[in-house]
């Protein structure tokens, strides 16, 4: 086997291993709910949204 | 357990926010002075010549604005997203005082000429030393607080961050192999071409990983996070983030189109820099397309136009860099002023302005208001700021497509057309326009300075936010 044969193999799994990546994100069915929830994160942590504005539980701001 | 562990650590978010606006102005003014030197030449004084203060300005502006903006914004957001305080606060306030020092280290040896000349790589060995031991802290620091993350999953932020912190440390110590000759002088490991090749895989991977993995980390949260909506695909995200680290990687060769390099390598960097399009621009459309339903907002929201704007700048950048690295084009492009206005773009246009909306998200957040001491004077900032950008990009279109024709005009009989000296007389008044499009980019940031000190001013330090598992987990 001459080395261009083993380039074009390395080329072809890494083609391959894209088109796997794309499956797993898009294909699999599972995933979808994970990633919505995943998408979310930056959203869940209200309360130290809160302290970092000066805003108190209703939103308003402290009296200082 | 204790009080300290509840709280996050925005201390040392707070010390990288803040130096992220000074070094970008000591930066970005030794970059006006060189581009005032071009001009007026009589401006070389001494050690404080264009030579010297040429790599002080990419270094300061890459390693220093970039390098605090990226330490700020990372450690804000793998806190955030994995609801727990950083791995260790120590080590965190290491990589502070450690990359301060090394910044200092810079401005101090590079005007003295102290440099092993590979390019974004200047530093000499002691100094690419302690930037091996910062970079293992920081490694250390950002991945132990993702290992004790109290949420199943790793935000796509954080893998971006984690891309850009692994590769850099590969790249760093694999271009940075030398053997000392002195405590300041040291020689490459590598030899001729070898040599050009490592240090453009380093170079090419410096933009790929410092100068857009790192800042695509930003664009994921905070563009999200100031549009109040989540991410537009986050299935995009992934194949996005697959797909950049895969192709990066091999577009090195094309800086060194028609040079002694091997023809095919230099034909498969053309060909993985043309592939690069594609995550480029899934990643731009996805950042953009966050915004959909909600374009009002870009309306009367100034730091969301600099996030979006950025966007802009950032797709634009990476449509031009793979048609340069064509090699016809290249033939043309390659050592005219095109390629440093392509820089440019993508180094104010995309990498200055989704750090300065990102830090003027975070600063009245870390100080504890509301909002910016004056949103007006966001505003302003960021009308100089554009003005100043496409002033500068402009002019250096023109003035790199100029010198790149009069280079290779020939005569009937086969000889030059015009001296280089000609094309250098014909660059002025393009390079009168850099140098002001530069003051007003540099005047954007001084407006920003002020507007951080006032809002210092009024607040306080904000050390109280709470770790809280996220709202969806009742824990």
């Amino acid at each position: 086997m001459d080395i261009n044969d083993l380039r074009s193999i390395v080329t072809i799994v890494s083609f391959l291993t894209f088109l796997g990546v794309v499956w797993w994100a898009y294909g699999v069915k599972s995933n979808k709910k994970r990633f919505e929830e995943a998408a979310m994160l930056p959203f869940t942590d209200e309360e130290a949204d809160r302290v970092e504005l000066g805003l108190d539980r209703n939103g308003q701001r402290k009296a200082s | 357990m204790s009080e300290t562990q509840s709280t996050y650590n925005y201390k040392v978010v707070r010390q990288f926010a803040v130096m992220t606006v000074i070094w970008g102005i000591v930066g970005m003014l030794v970059g006006v002075i060189i581009a005032a030197q071009l001009v007026w030449p009589e401006l070389n004084l001494g050690w404080l010549h264009f030579g010297r203060l040429r790599p002080l300005h990419t270094n300061a502006v890459i390693f220093a604005f970039g390098g605090c903006a990226l330490f700020a914004t990372s450690y804000y957001v793998v806190q955030r997203t994995c609801h727990t305080r950083i791995f260790s606060d120590a080590l965190a306030a290491f990589t502070f005082w450690g990359w301060q020092l090394v910044i200092v280290l810079a401005a101090v040896t590079l005007p003295l000429g102290i440099t092993s000349g590979k390019e974004y790589a200047e530093l000499e060995w002691p100094i690419d030393i302690l930037i091996t031991l910062v970079w293992v802290a920081y490694a250390v620091v950002f991945f132990g607080t993702i290992v004790k993350r109290k949420v199943t999953h790793i935000y796509v932020a954080n893998w971006f961050y984690g891309g850009f912190i692994l590769a850099v440390a590969l790249l760093h110590v694999v271009n940075s192999a030398a053997i000392p000759v002195t405590l300041t002088k040291s020689y490459s490991a590598y030899a001729g071409v070898q040599d050009a090749m490592v240090q453009w895989w380093y170079g090419h991977n410096a933009v790929g990983f410092f100068l857009t993995a790192g800042f695509l980390g930003m664009m994921y949260y905070f563009v999200p996070k100031q549009a109040g909506r989540p991410v537009y695909s986050y299935r995009l995200s992934v194949v996005h983030f697959w797909a950049l680290i895969f192709t990066y990687m091999w577009a090195g060769p094309h800086h060194l189109h028609y040079t002694a390099l091997p023809d095919w390598t230099q034909s498969l960097g053309m060909v993985f820099s043309l592939i690069l399009l594609a995550p480029s621009w899934g990643g731009m459309i996805n950042g953009v397309m966050t915004l959909s339903g909600a374009w009002h907002k870009l309306r009367d929201d100034p730091v969301l136009k600099f996030l979006i704007t950025s966007l802009s700048f950032y797709g634009m950048s990476t449509f031009e860099g793979p048609m340069m690295a064509i090699k016809t084009v290249n033939a043309l492009s390659h050592y005219t002023d095109w390629t440093i206005g392509h820089v440019h773009s993508g180094a104010l246009g995309w990498v200055a302005m989704v750090s300065i909306g990102s830090i003027y998200y975070l600063l009245p957040r870390l100080f504890g208001k509301q909002e910016m001491f004056s949103v007006k004077l966001i505003t302003v900032h960021f009308w100089v700021a554009t003005i100043g950008v496409v002033l500068y990009i402009a002019s250096m279109w023109i003035s790199g497509v100029m010198q790149g024709l009069m280079w290779r005009a020939v005569n009937a009989d086969g000889t030059l057309t015009y001296s280089f000296v000609e094309s250098v007389k014909a660059s002025y008044p393009f390079w009168a326009i850099r140098f002001l499009g530069g003051v007003l980019f540099l005047t954007g940031m001084l407006v920003m300075a002020y507007n951080m000190f006032k809002t210092i001013a009024s607040g306080r330090s904000v050390d109280d936010a709470r770790v809280l598992l996220p709202a969806a987990h009742h824990a």
